[in-house]
């Protein structure tokens, strides 16, 4: 093999890669040579021309666009937002010194299980002095009603994240510990999705370390916790915060992933001290959950009071032993920064042994002699509260009160330790390793050395912690070490953990024997609540598009807003919120939004190409808003809006699977359909009703060429109300609707009872019996009154068997 | 003396709550030297699915008591019979007031009655600024901690008002206390508060108190409800006693205990989730009487 450039020297894009002196980088050692572990990448890159590299990472952004990664970004604005901030150049490193590093974690892992399970327990590092009780006893996170309650399956701790970096000695240390809900595993693999388009060469030779037999790990890891003390399976899930949480796509894309259902508080109740999962079939056991929800908010009977996220008794179940949480509640206690300030000295008492890979260095000023350290050295500290529990560059103003990262006069800072400095610690001010990112773009973009941490993650298998061979870095610009949060414009890269021969290639698919496929079928009922009503609120829209549509198309033709049919309609929307004057209705707008609100909560199950059918939906919408004028201009807005509202429905009805989540979408929609049309029959067939009224409901209806091919005069009540009522054969009429309803009913779980139609059979087919034998002079407006009071009553009963 | 109490609370529903599950802190205990529970006995009407009785981190009995139906009224009934022990008048061992934080920092264990669990913030008390303020205007350095203690309840008890109608449950401390008024609740967290703010450590006692006083004593404040009061830590050598700002007194021979914590929310009498469309509304009745007094 030919030899290769081993220094910066004439290799494009590298020409001003310049490592700051005094820190690491991983690209070049100290001398400027190039670590080989880099040389096939870096060999790949340089090959590639700059328009190639647009191209390149071009690929990576379209996929992570399609496959709908973003990042929620916490603002005033609600639920923004952010597109995946990938850096799209991967950190390499080799899998020797990765083995070297996660043996080092997988020390401090055990002896963070040691320390959850004495402050749970015993209380022996506090009674013997190695903690201080203030730390404990005043942390929001060590939560009071988990002291002495022993872990299901025997472990606090089953899943880990740790936040590493470089010292300038080129080795490595510990910046935080995530141990209540560390998040970051699925993005580490949406990076990887990423990369492995962008970077296709690289994976080609097998040298890679694939992430799958993480995820492995983990499920297996999960579904052993969970299997009931019979050694029956029981349901695994994500408890998940919702749809508010900055980190929920994630939530969505592993549960995806994994085949693990996404649950939020509300999906779970507990009877007997048993977690269950409410679905459509009824409750059902849950044994184990990766819980992503913080301990305090997970249940409003025993932790705060007032959270609204949380599972009434989902406390009494952990206690009871019947519920095993990865990670249980309460572990957040250990993120408290002041911890790392004790774990070096903790290791030696419980263990015998110093840390292996040790942490940043920390100063707890509650101590006198720490605190005239941390007084003397205040100018290369970060100084903030002992209790928070963000990591040193998530920090915030709010959590640095002095040091390098704020400005604090000398006086307030000795003041500010001497009367509070229990609640205080000291952070030594990092060096950090920097790593190749691009910078720049067209002519001018190039490799520049940027600051980086890494994100690894461990969980717990009966063979010991096992850790993703990968990760994600988290890169800062360059020169700023202090910028490497997500939240504050720090971009994210993919980790390569890369070997010297070709690595055994794990997927999902080919598993090991632990992994258990979900029984199709089992719908939560929150989930299916949820697509109940975008399926109604979906159907709403399209109503309100046609009859704002009917009432601009006439407003161009008429003598004026005057006229009585135009009127019928302004009276007719007027209760329901809707402005038909308005050219784009604030009500439409609303609608829809209450659709996308529904959509926004089972994100897991709905398709994204849904998703993006929606948005584009209220994009155009409010595009709209602005420029379209009354009349005519907006007819032909609704008729766009109601092709791309078909659309919607297109790709819902032609490609989603028919399990139960369909069909619930389907009832809803069908439903709102039925009722639609009643309501506006009732109105649109009165004997009050202006002349011209009856052509109104038939295009509002879609049914114009119908009525002419089939009854070959003018409208009447009649044959107004043979076709929108009682029309077997028309998706328009209210018939075909219940017809719809019925066939969809008899699909669900619990359709029928030892042979005879269940609870909402049975109040659909007294209704379609009635309205199949019906003739258009029976149904008078005391009957449409009394069908709407019927469908009422079947939604109500879809909610009783179904929603509970 | 022997106590026979009665507590009757009933919720009416306005509409049907379904799913309902409430966590009750109402069973007492007995309090070695303090009080012997010597019969208790909670029922609910309707009769609970399911039920259940655990220990907190405090040692208040909590009882679960869950429902599958619908209901649309619920009855909550405690009886018990207490001997309550009499009391060795309190002989002020305790250090200076300025010393407190010494021997807090002494005490190096997380059980429940260490008192580092009631120094600082909890969700429902201090400290806070004006009621610190407030606290250092009426102690002065000279004090010892037992002496602060009554110093800090007294001149509440002198400040606020007691007026049943002007807060309620959710009241928050400092809006009582900004607004000098309030039931036993709201005296108790003020002075929780309070204490706190000076470096004292303090937590919430829920219990009862005799109905009629013995006779020539006037009727105390909050004898017709559950009643509230604060039991404060006064160092290594007298430990917690307890206060009732409400009334002006240390907890005495009329006082009976359910629970006790750092605030409302860890002794919450019932603490439910209900689902239901409408709301609620709940009446409490209370007797607390001698026997062979």
């Amino acid at each position: 093999m030919e030899h290769k450039a081993e220094t910066r020297e004439g290799l494009p894009y590298l020409d001003g890669y310049a490592p700051q002196s005094g820190v690491s980088d991983e690209l070049f050692d100290a001398t400027g040579r190039m670590r080989p572990v880099w040389q096939p990448f870096v060999d790949a890159f340089t090959g590639l021309s700059r328009a190639e590299i647009a191209g390149r990472f071009e690929r990576g952004n379209q996929y992570l666009r399609d496959a709908g990664v973003y990042f929620r970004q916490y603002s005033n604005e609600p639920l923004q937002e952010r597109e995946w901030p990938l850096s799209h150049v991967p950190v390499v490193l080799h899998e020797t010194e990765w083995e070297t590093i996660c043996a080092g974690l997988a020390q401090r892992a055990d002896l963070l299980e040691a320390v959850m399970a004495d402050l749970y327990g015993p209380g022996r590092l506090v009674a013997e002095g190695h903690l201080p009780v203030d730390l404990v006893a005043e942390s929001d996170h060590w939560l009071l009603p988990m002291v002495g309650v022993p872990p299901a399956g025997g472990h606090y701790l089953h899943v880990l994240a740790f936040e590493i970096g470089r010292s300038p000695d080129g080795s490595w240390f510990v910046l935080g510990d995530r141990t209540q809900a560390p998040s970051g595993a699925g993005f580490a693999l949406e990076n990887r999705m990423a990369t492995s388009r962008m970077f296709p060469e690289s994976f080609s030779n097998d040298r890679i370390h694939r992430l799958a037999g993480f995820f492995n790990d983990f499920r297996g890891a999960l579904d052993r916790l969970a299997t009931g003390p019979d050694g029956q399976p029981r349901r695994t899930g994500i408890l998940t915060p919702g749809p508010a949480n900055d980190a929920y796509f994630e939530h969505t894309y592993i549960a995806r992933y994994l085949g693990l259902m996404l649950l939020e508080g509300e999906d779970l109740t507990v009877q007997n001290g048993q977690a269950m999962v409410r679905t459509i079939e009824g409750p059902e056991p849950v044994g184990a959950l990766w819980r992503r929800i913080d301990g305090q908010f997970a249940d409003p009977l025993e932790f705060d009071p007032d959270s609204r996220i949380g599972t009434p008794g989902l406390m009494e179940s952990v206690a009871t032993g019947n519920l095993a949480l990865a990670n249980a509640l309460g572990s957040g206690v250990l993120e408290a920064r002041a911890m790392m300030a004790f774990l070096p000295r903790i290791s030696r008492v419980l263990t015998g042994k110093p840390l292996s890979i040790p942490n940043i260095a920390t100063w707890w000023c509650g101590a006198a002699k720490e605190r005239d350290y941390v007084r003397a050295n205040a100018g290369r500290m970060v100084i903030g509260p002992a209790g928070a529990v963000d990591l040193p560059f998530d920090w915030s103003s709010a959590s640095v009160v002095a040091g390098t990262l704020r400005d604090t006069a000398r006086g307030s800072l000795d003041e500010l330790l001497a009367t509070e400095g229990a609640t205080l610690v000291g952070q030594e001010a990092v060096n950090l390793s920097t790593t190749p990112a691009w910078v720049g773009d067209g002519d001018t973009g190039a490799l520049r050395p940027s600051p980086m941490t890494v994100r690894v993650f461990a969980t717990r298998t009966p063979e010991g912690w096992r850790f993703m061979k990968g990760g994600y870095a988290r890169i800062g610009p360059e020169g700023d070490a202090a910028a490497l949060a997500m939240q504050r414009g720090g971009t994210v890269a993919d980790v390569w953990i890369a070997a010297d021969a070709p690595v055994p290639q794990p997927t999902l698919d080919a598993a090991p024997a632990t992994f258990r496929r979900q029984r199709s079928g089992t719908l939560p009922s929150r989930a299916a609540d949820n697509l109940f009503w975008l399926g109604r609120y979906m159907e709403r829209c399209e109503d309100l598009i046609r009859l704002v549509r009917a009432y601009h198309l006439r407003l161009a033709t008429m003598e004026g807003p005057d006229d009585p049919r135009l009127k019928l309609i302004l009276n007719y929307t007027a209760p329901f919120g809707a402005d038909a004057t308005q050219a784009m209705p604030d009500a439409l707008l609303a609608r829809l939004s209450a659709a996308q609100d529904c959509a926004s909560k089972i994100r897991d199950r709905f398709s994204m190409d849904g998703w993006h059918a929606l948005r584009d939906l209220s994009q155009t919408m409010r595009e709209m808003q602005g420029t379209t004028r009354p009349g005519d201009d907006a007819a032909r807005a609704m008729s766009v809006l109601l092709r791309k509202i078909t659309g919607f429905n297109g790709l819902v009805h032609e490609n989603m699977y028919r399990f139960a989540g369909w069909r619930f979408l389907s009832l809803g929609r069908a439903i709102e359909r039925a009722d639609g049309l009643v309501a506006m029959l009732a109105t649109f067939t009165d004997e009050a009703a202006p002349a011209g009224a009856l052509d109104v409901a038939v295009e509002v209806a879609d049914s114009v060429m119908t009525h002419q091919r089939r009854y070959r005069v003018n409208t009447n009540r009649e044959t107004v109300v043979d076709l929108l009522a009682l029309d077997a054969d028309n998706p328009r009429a209210v018939l075909f609707q219940i017809a719809e309803l019925e066939r969809l009913a008899a699909g669900l779980p619990k359709a029928t009872e030892v042979g005879r139609p269940g609870p909402l059979l049975r109040q659909i087919l007294p209704l379609k019996a009635r309205l199949e034998v019906a003739d258009p002079a029976d149904i008078t407006p005391e009957v449409f009154a009394g069908l709407r009071a019927e469908f009422a009553a079947i939604s109500g009963q879809i909610a009783l068997t179904y929603l509970r | 003396m022997l106590y026979d109490v009665k507590l009757r609370i009933a919720y009416a529903y306005t509409s049907p709550s379904d799913k309902t599950r409430l966590v009750v802190r109402l069973l007492p205990n007995t309090i070695p030297g303090t009080q012997d529970v010597l019969s208790r006995l909670l029922t609910f009407d309707p009769v609970p699915a399911e039920r259940r009785e655990r220990v907190d981190f405090f040692g208040n009995t909590m009882t679960t008591a869950v429902w599958h139906h619908p209901m649309q009224a619920l009855t909550i009934d405690l009886a018990a019979r207490f001997d309550r022990k009499p009391q060795p008048k309190l002989l002020d061992f305790s250090p200076p007031v300025g010393a407190i934080g010494a021997e807090i920092a002494s005490r190096r264990s997380l059980a429940s009655y260490a008192p580092q669990h009631f120094t600082a913030a909890s969700r429902r008390a201090g400290p806070d600024p004006s009621m610190t303020a407030f606290a250092r205007d009426h102690i002065g350095p000279e004090m010892t901690t037992f002496q602060a203690i009554e110093a800090i309840g007294r001149a509440l008890y002198t400040e606020m008002r007691f007026d049943a109608s002007a807060t309620d449950v959710g009241t928050p401390a400092q809006e009582a206390f900004a607004n000098r008024h309030g039931v036993c609740q709201d005296f108790s967290h003020v002075m929780i508060s309070c204490l706190r703010g000076v470096g004292i450590p303090a937590g919430y006692v829920s219990g009862f108190l005799r109905t009629l006083p013995p006779p020539g004593q006037p009727r105390l404040e909050g004898a017709d409800a559950m009643h509230a009061w604060v039991r404060a830590w006064a160092g290594n050598e007298l430990g917690w006693i307890e206060y009732d700002p409400t009334n002006a007194q240390f907890a005495g021979g009329d006082y009976v205990t359910v629970a006790w914590g750092r605030d409302y929310d860890d002794v919450s009498p019932v603490r439910g989730a209900v689902r239901a469309a409408g709301g609620q509304t709940s009446t409490q009745a209370v007797d607390v009487i001698p026997i062979g007094a």
